[in-house]
């Protein structure tokens, strides 16, 4: 029996000890009507041996790239040391650190990546993460809506370079509360959010600003952070963790900084894996940690003195406040927490520079290499971070799937979300990107827009 | 005890490990320099040895179910299979990009549809997604997916959501964020819903019943099958929250008993680790009539080959929950421990953690320890109060809790359901010994006898962890959440 150590001796004693005539017997309370459904669509079971040719087959069978995939998830190397550690048992199997003084090792740790997130974002304060980025987005709207006391309304204002994915996200789940999300309708100037579009301000209780921005592009957060500010409305920032290594962090936008700043951890270490799982990030000022969601970790000391470290501010939390808590939020994405920071120790602030210079080093030329195919062209000339798009002679949706079928990975359809954008492909290449990579994407393309334009 | 310094602490200005980083590039033109950042962020500066060492040293300072028994109520915390962290971990899996093409993606995709159908058959629902990231995650799609179905039929004055005061704490929270109203049902003596107070809570402003079956305290709704009739009776729905499906998987099926939508945790139910809070998966099924507004994305198969059903397809959906596919790493690893127990491993896994459950609870019992519902069968869980011995004794049930530690076990659940006074809910799951089971229950024995000879003693623990008993009071008062360079580290009270 799989994972079940039971003898046929160890049965018979212990329903012994029951006062059970058979292990059917102990289910005497579920009606009968309800019992016995013979599962007969269910596979046999396998042997580990077996499934483990089944999965090495299945996961054979798909293409990982040269990956010039973004919009949310990026591809970057991950120190062997990090996943080593990680999945040591001590941290993959252990519960959520209710148990404080069972639970030394993760609390540390976690408070470590309170420290790191602090660090690099220059908040005041983080919480232990959230579900993904797009997830801490919809929390991050929700937390300003209970922090703006001075603001009447529950519109918040959401720029329209912010990742359309995440908008959705946030839509279905801040919908039902009355909380009205608008777009920050304005002409794009190449690609990133004008002055102009601040306009709409008035009343508002938040507005979402991304940098980068979905396009890749680097927004002017000092004059939208002060314009924001100026309303009475609160700045809530998505960021890229690695991109603050290099840019200016939220903390610093403006005259007084962004009050709440939440994004995607999975750069730092997490894997792609198909999507998931990653870890949500929020971090805000000092005032707001009373508002924030999910698991906070706290030092202080045991009653020898003995320095330790707890979860705190439960009184926050629905295992507490039940119907009156800040989030529904419980279990959240600890392990994928444990590789972010033991990434983050690795690579350093210096490390983690060095990456985002690198990713940026690579698209700028990624991009200069593609542009020099006829009809291939940039949509936006201004900053970027490390994704840039480009316009194409044709729809990307065919050019992405050609090219997938030589196994290039070549970007995000940006058709997707807008039909005028059909011929628009999101590009993007990290610090794994090779100078060779970026020669096969080249010419795959060439031969691509060659044999259709013939 | 050992104290091992921050990460920070260890560092020394000018460390690095240097091979992990790529070379250094100028910033170049590209970025003009008011979008840069002034310094280096405040990150360690260590050497590899530095971070090995350290993590691997707070690692050992944790207790999990790979080291300790951990009967932790409600949480099923069964042996996570290292075989499911491999596979799931295949690089196929594991580099590929979320956005990648379905037509290169048709392995996931085949192991993501299959566990689907999987989960659909043995919880007897019409169908499953998988998006929810975790299991309060999968309960907000299930009221949102309550709320959306009585929207679309224009039935727009339901506005409750009925919670027995037996539920988790994450019942109501959901159905607050879902814009509803709660409204507590009491439970009756034998751990049942009381019927009477469900039939007068029933009305026209009745969204829904969230119920967990069996429930928080540890035994079947026996009167399951009535419940159903009268809530669809009074036009609301039944959400079940499958926190305890451990305990009847295989041998009878939510879908079967009326409800109409339920969240699985995988990360319970499917043995994915906890991994010290996370990450879980909520993937929820839903009957026929939910259908339409099921989270998206969904793996559909169309002949032989797989495709993703977005908004296009589910114009009713309630959306998305997340930026992707929900925690494809997790459902990976529960795809293989579900093939791996098959169609006759499923009833096991509830024989098994029932077996395991009553033996318990009868040994226990037999010790003299006050079980809760003694008329009632335990099903994979059990409670019992320890309001005697705090009485007599001065030892409250924190205190068993931390005395447990000592005895390297971890403590069972406690003060949860709250109802029941100086309370451990405790689950031992099916795959641990019967020795290990017989090692706890002398650990209560002689926690009982020590509280007896000197019940100060208790009150101290726990002796041999990393650290004493932590001051809470201290931590939420003098809120410290972060190292600051310069700041000392805390100082030993005099």
């Amino acid at each position: 029996m799989p994972f079940i150590p039971h003898t046929q001796e160890d049965i018979d004693a212990m329903l012994e000890v029951i006062g059970a005539a058979d292990l059917e017997s102990l289910f005497d309370e579920i009606p009968v009507g309800l019992k016995g459904h013979p599962l007969s669509s269910l596979p046999e079971a396998m042997s580990e041996q077996a499934v483990t040719r089944l999965m090495q087959e299945r996961s054979a069978r798909d293409v990982c790239g040269p990956c010039f995939i973004g919009a949310g998830a990026y591809r970057h190397h991950i120190p062997a040391a990090v996943w080593e550690l990680t999945t040591r048992g001590e941290f993959y199997s252990a519960y959520t650190p209710y148990q404080a003084e069972a639970s030394q090792g993760t609390l540390q740790l976690l408070y470590e990546f309170q420290s790191m997130m602090t660090g690099l974002t220059a908040m005041d304060v983080s919480n232990a993460s959230l579900y993904d980025g797009a997830s801490a987005l919809a929390e991050a709207i929700l937390m300003a809506i209970r922090a703006n006391r001075r603001a009447s309304s529950r519109r918040v204002l959401v720029a329209g370079t912010l990742h359309p994915v995440y908008r959705q996200v946030a839509e279905s789940i801040v919908g039902a509360q009355g909380i009205v999300l608008e777009t920050l309708e304005a002409p794009l100037r190449d690609g990133a959010l004008d002055a102009e579009a601040m306009a709409a301000l008035d009343g508002a209780a938040a507005v979402v600003v991304q940098q980068p921005n979905f396009y890749g592009r680097l927004e002017d957060v000092d004059m939208l952070t002060d314009q924001a500010h100026g309303a009475g409305a609160l700045v809530i920032a998505v960021v890229n963790p690695v991109a603050m290594a290099l840019l200016r962090p939220p903390g610093n936008w403006g005259r007084d900084g962004a009050d709440i700043v939440c994004g995607e951890g999975q750069p730092l270490g997490v894997p792609l894996s198909s999507g998931g799982p990653y870890f949500g990030f929020l971090c805000a000022r000092q005032a707001f940690v009373r508002q924030m969601p999910g698991r906070i970790v706290g030092r202080t000391v045991d009653l020898e003195g003995t320095p330790g470290y707890t979860l705190t501010l439960q009184a926050r939390e629905q295992h507490i406040r039940r119907s009156k808590a800040t989030s529904n939020i419980c279990t959240n994405q600890g392990l994928m927490v444990t590789a972010a920071t033991i990434y983050m120790a690795l690579l350093g602030g210096e490390g983690l520079r060095r990456v985002a210079l690198a990713c940026h080093h690579n698209t700028v030329s990624l991009t200069e290499q593609l542009c020099t195919l006829s009809g291939v062209r940039p949509l936006h000339q201004g900053p970027c971070f490390h994704e840039r798009v480009l316009e194409l002679p044709r729809p990307a949706s065919q050019i992405i799937e050609r090219l997938a079928a030589v196994g290039v990975l070549a970007g995000y359809d940006l058709g997707r979300h807008d039909p005028d954008m059909a011929n628009c492909l999101l590009v993007c290449a990290t610090e794994l990107i090779t100078g060779d990579d970026i020669a096969r994407y080249r010419q795959a393309l060439e031969a691509v827009l060659r044999e259709e334009a013939a | 005890m050992r104290n091992d310094p921050l990460i920070f602490e260890q560092g020394r200005p000018g460390r690095r490990a240097a091979a992990q980083a790529p070379g250094d590039f100028p910033v170049g033109a590209g970025i003009p320099d008011r979008f840069l950042r002034a310094g280096p962020a405040r990150l360690p500066e260590v050497s590899e040895l530095q971070v090995v060492r350290h993590y691997t040293r707070l690692s050992q300072k944790n207790f999990s179910i790979d080291t300790q028994f951990y009967p932790l109520g409600s949480c099923t915390m069964k042996y996570n299979p290292r075989g499911c962290n491999r596979l799931a971990m295949l690089p196929g899996f594991l580099d590929r990009h979320p956005w990648a093409p379905d037509s290169v993606s048709q392995g996931v995709m085949s192991c993501l549809h299959d566990l689907q159908e999987m989960l659909a058959e043995v919880t007897g629902m019409a169908g499953v997604s998988l998006t929810p990231m975790a299991g309060a995650q999968g309960e907000f799609a299930g009221v949102a997916m309550i709320r959306a179905y009585h929207l679309a039929r224009g039935d727009e004055a339901r506005n409750e959501i009925l919670v027995p005061d037996a539920a988790h704490g994450t019942n109501p929270a959901t159905a607050v964020m879902c814009g509803y109203k709660v409204r507590e049902i009491p439970t009756d003596r034998d751990g049942d819903v009381d019927l009477e107070a469900l039939k007068q809570a029933l009305g026209p402003q009745t969204a829904g019943i969230m119920l967990t079956n069996p429930s928080t305290l540890g035994v079947f709704e026996r009167r399951i099958t009535e419940m159903a009739e009268l809530v669809h009776k009074a036009g609301g729905l039944l959400y079940y929250d499958g926190a305890n499906l451990n305990a009847i998987l295989g041998k009878a099926r939510p879908g079967d008993m009326g409800f109409d939508v339920i969240h699985m945790n995988l990360h319970k139910t499917f043995s994915t680790p906890h991994g010290g809070g996370g990450p879980g998966s909520g993937a929820i099924g839903v009957s026929k009539r939910l259908l339409p507004h099921m989270p998206v994305p969904v793996v559909a198969r169309e002949g032989e080959a797989y495709r993703w059903l977005t908004e296009r397809d589910l114009p009713q959906t309630i959306g998305r929950l997340s930026a992707f596919m929900g925690n494809t790493g997790v459902v990976l690893r529960a795809y293989v421990y579900a093939r791996m127990l098959g169609r006759e491993g499923m009833g096991r896994v509830a024989d098994f953690a029932t077996l395991n459950a009553n033996y318990l609870m009868c040994r226990l019992r037999a010790e003299g320890f006050q079980v809760w519902f003694p008329q009632r069968r335990a099903s994979h869980e059990f409670i019992i109060s320890l309001k005697q011995e705090a009485k007599e004794l001065g030892a409250t049930a924190m205190d068993f809790a931390k005395r447990l530690l000592d005895y390297g076990y971890h403590a069972p659940t406690a003060y949860f359901p709250l109802l029941v006074p100086e309370c451990l809910l405790i689950e031992p799951t099916e795959t641990e010994t019967r020795e290990e089971l017989d090692g706890f229950v002398e650990a209560m024995v002689c926690i009982r006898d020590e509280a007896r000879r000197d019940p100060d003693y208790l009150k101290q623990a726990p002796y041999t962890l990393p650290v004493r008993r932590l001051d809470e009071v201290r931590a939420a008062k003098e809120l410290d959440l972060k190292w600051l360079p310069g700041t000392p580290a805390l100082k030993e009270q005099e």
